[in-house]
């Protein structure tokens, strides 16, 4: 069996900022992911951040991604790329097939940093080639350069139903609507009206109610939906379109924590079942950390700063770093995410992420 | 069905016209009438503050926290658009009501391809991407330190300086 | 249909250009990118069909993860092509239900 100080599970924005700061306090990091090339999300992200300069902002997610690739680069990290972790067993030891080897690996700390996965709608039609995750239709404008479909309906207007809705138009293709089944859009305002100065519809109170083709995508029908998100009769509206795109949240990818034994919380708000934690992001299993979207879908910038404070909790447990010197460090860190969490788009991920901290307070006592 | 009054920026995805004059970022019907002047078109609380750096004037302030709207001190702003590539929402415009007689100048951020050339017609369109006039293209302004945002001046009737805020799509030749 | 020019990523660079074959029909790729992407830029928009009813499924996710995107790929089924590479020669086929193991019976 393998051994190592920190294994880090998930290359993207929380995976490589917790192994980049653990790496910089002098431990010894061990990167995973199951991918070919590392970022998770984030090389898909070719919009400017928000925030404030701390955060990056102003820079968009692939510069940021390229800088985190340096820095992990510079700072010593081990990164072992398609390496799948299928296995968290409650010593620590993780069950891995690294480039088809079988293998096992002991770590005295254990970040789990496995994001999160698109959420699935069904409606007639729903497995019909043209139907795809907004996600996967990013991945292939922006990753791999080709449009998925030449006419697109968005389903869902939070911020990822608005920006790959853009990024989609930017690579050429059209938007025919982005359609909402909320009464208001879910996403920022100044991201909806990129779109709508495009001339892209935003159509709320409304769903898909079916989706027509042969061997594709040929149309959507959309339909007003009331108050208790039932189909208005009489409503239904047909576009012409090749493509539908989902965009209708994300759930934590939680497995490997289930499996390990930690405790989850059940919170829409921030995705789904996540992995009661501290606020040092570590989980009910003393030595196994979260950080990212798994302990709660927020963005990218988010992600990063807990990645962070993963990052120097296994540092400071492991002996690598002063008392004072994290003190210092952790409050930069937790002032910056905080701003990250006010107003009202924030205000709500905020208060679910203290009902985390006071669950982990109650099973654990004071961390 | 009753029909409701719906519009505002999280109904339509378009700030509205008191949305708008209500916000900090939005000048006086005086600055307007002076010359160029930016227009922020920012009306909700999210965290985000590269505008006030952007500034070299001093003429845009977030301050703490940075929810805040923008506020724009339109004694300061002289009206160069220097700001207008470093909203990461593609937020804040340039008009100048005083271009010419008949005309306003419009500014703004596009990030599209191809980029439209410079004394060609095109279509201007609102916040709903609809053609409301013919615009004259007066300057297309890319730099590395935008970050691949270019500033685009278009030259419209008067009438439509409150409305007009970005050019149709071509949707011709994108590859080129 | 490729994105040759972007207005944040730019020209698309140049790349080794491979030619596959998708049910016996010869096209080009690049290589290296993965075999969903060189289909869509090769005008098809189908994987496999189902076992049961013979329905066409194509990408889903594009990350790996769902397994709607299977092919069989110089003769192995179930091979995820959003995340597998192109490579010169490669043959790849529309997988008909869960595909068949032994090499003396792929493809069908």
């Amino acid at each position: 069996m393998l051994e190592t100080e920190i294994a880090v599970i998930g290359a993207g924005p929380a995976g490589l900022s917790a192994a980049i700061e653990a790496a910089q306090a002098g431990a010894k990091v061990l990167l995973i992911d199951e991918n070919a090339k590392p970022g998770g999300q984030l090389f898909k992200q070719i919009h400017k951040f928000f925030g404030s300069k701390a955060h990056r902002a102003g820079v968009r997610g692939i510069d940021i991604g390229r800088q985190l690739l340096q820095e992990t680069r510079e700072s010593g990290v081990k990164v072992w790329l398609n390496c799948v972790v299928w296995g968290l067993f409650e010593d620590k030891v993780l069950g891995i097939v690294h480039e088809g080897k079988s293998d096992s690996i002991k770590a005295k700390k254990i970040i789990l940093a496995t994001g999160a996965s698109e959420n699935a709608v069904s409606f007639p039609g729903w497995t019909l080639p043209g139907v795809m995750g907004a996600g996967a239709a990013q991945t292939m404008i922006n990753i791999h350069r080709v449009l998925p479909g030449k006419r697109i309906l968005m389903l869902g207007s939070g911020n990822v139903g608005l920006i790959v809705s853009y990024q989609l138009l930017q690579a050429g293709a059209e938007v025919a609507a982005v359609v909402e089944a909320a009464p208001k859009i879910g996403g920022y305002g100044v991201h909806a009206s990129k779109i709508r100065r495009a001339g892209v519809p935003i159509i709320t109170s409304h769903t898909i109610k079916e989706v027509i083709g042969e061997s594709q995508v040929e149309a959507a029908v959309i339909a007003a939906v009331n108050k208790e998100w039932s189909l208005i009769p009489g409503t239904e509206k047909t576009l012409e379109v090749d493509t539908v795109c989902i965009a209708a949240g994300l759930t934590p990818l939680a497995e490997l924590a289930w499996m390990a034994g930690c405790e989850c919380m059940y919170l829409p708000e921030l995705g789904g079942y996540v992995p009661i934690h501290n606020e040092k992001m570590e989980s009910t299993i003393r030595g196994v950390y979260v950080a990212g979207d798994l302990a709660g879908v927020e963005e990218a910038s988010c992600a990063m700063e807990e990645g962070r404070l993963a990052g120097l909790s296994v540092a400071e447990e492991l002996g690598y770093l002063e008392e004072h010197e994290v003190k210092r460090r952790r409050e930069e860190v937790v002032e910056r995410l905080k701003a990250l969490r006010i107003g009202p788009f924030g205000e709500q991920r905020d208060k679910a992420k203290q009902k985390l901290v006071q669950a982990w307070q109650k099973k654990l006592g004071q961390g | 069905m009753a029909k409701e009054i719906r519009s505002g920026i999280e109904v339509t995805g378009v700030a509205s016209i008191e949305e708008l004059k209500n916000s900090p970022g939005f000048p006086s019907e005086k600055r307007l009438k002076k010359g160029p002047v930016a227009v922020i078109e920012c009306v909700q609380e999210i965290p985000c503050d590269p505008c006030e750096k952007a500034c070299p004037f001093g003429a845009i302030k977030v301050g703490k926290p940075i929810t805040n709207l923008p506020v724009l001190y339109e004694d300061k702003c002289v009206g160069c658009g220097r700001c207008i590539p470093f909203c990461p929402g593609l937020a804040i415009f340039l008009v100048d009501t005083t271009f010419s007689e008949t005309e306003a100048l419009i500014k703004f951020p596009y990030e599209y391809l191809p980029l439209p050339k410079v004394n060609s017609l095109v279509d201007a369109v609102d916040r709903e991407g609809k053609v409301v006039a013919k615009a004259k293209v007066v300057k297309v302004e890319t730099s590395d330190k935008y970050d691949h945002t270019a500033v685009i001046s278009i030259a419209i009737p008067k009438r439509f300086v409150h409305e007009v805020r970005g050019i149709a799509l071509n949707r011709g030749d994108k590859n080129g | 249909m490729r994105v040759l020019n972007h207005p944040i990523l730019g020209k698309l660079e140049r790349k080794k250009i491979v030619t596959i074959t998708v049910d016996g029909k010869a096209l080009q790729a690049f290589e290296g990118e993965p075999i969903i992407a060189a289909l869509l830029a090769n005008g098809i928009r189908i994987c496999r069909k189902t076992r049961k009813r013979g329905e066409p499924r194509f990408l889903f996710c594009g990350i790996g993860r769902c397994t709607d995107c299977v092919m069989i790929v110089d003769g192995i089924p179930n091979v995820r092509t959003c995340v597998t590479p192109v490579r010169e020669g490669m043959k790849i086929e529309t997988q008909i239900g869960s595909g068949k193991w032994s090499t003396s019976d792929a493809g069908n």
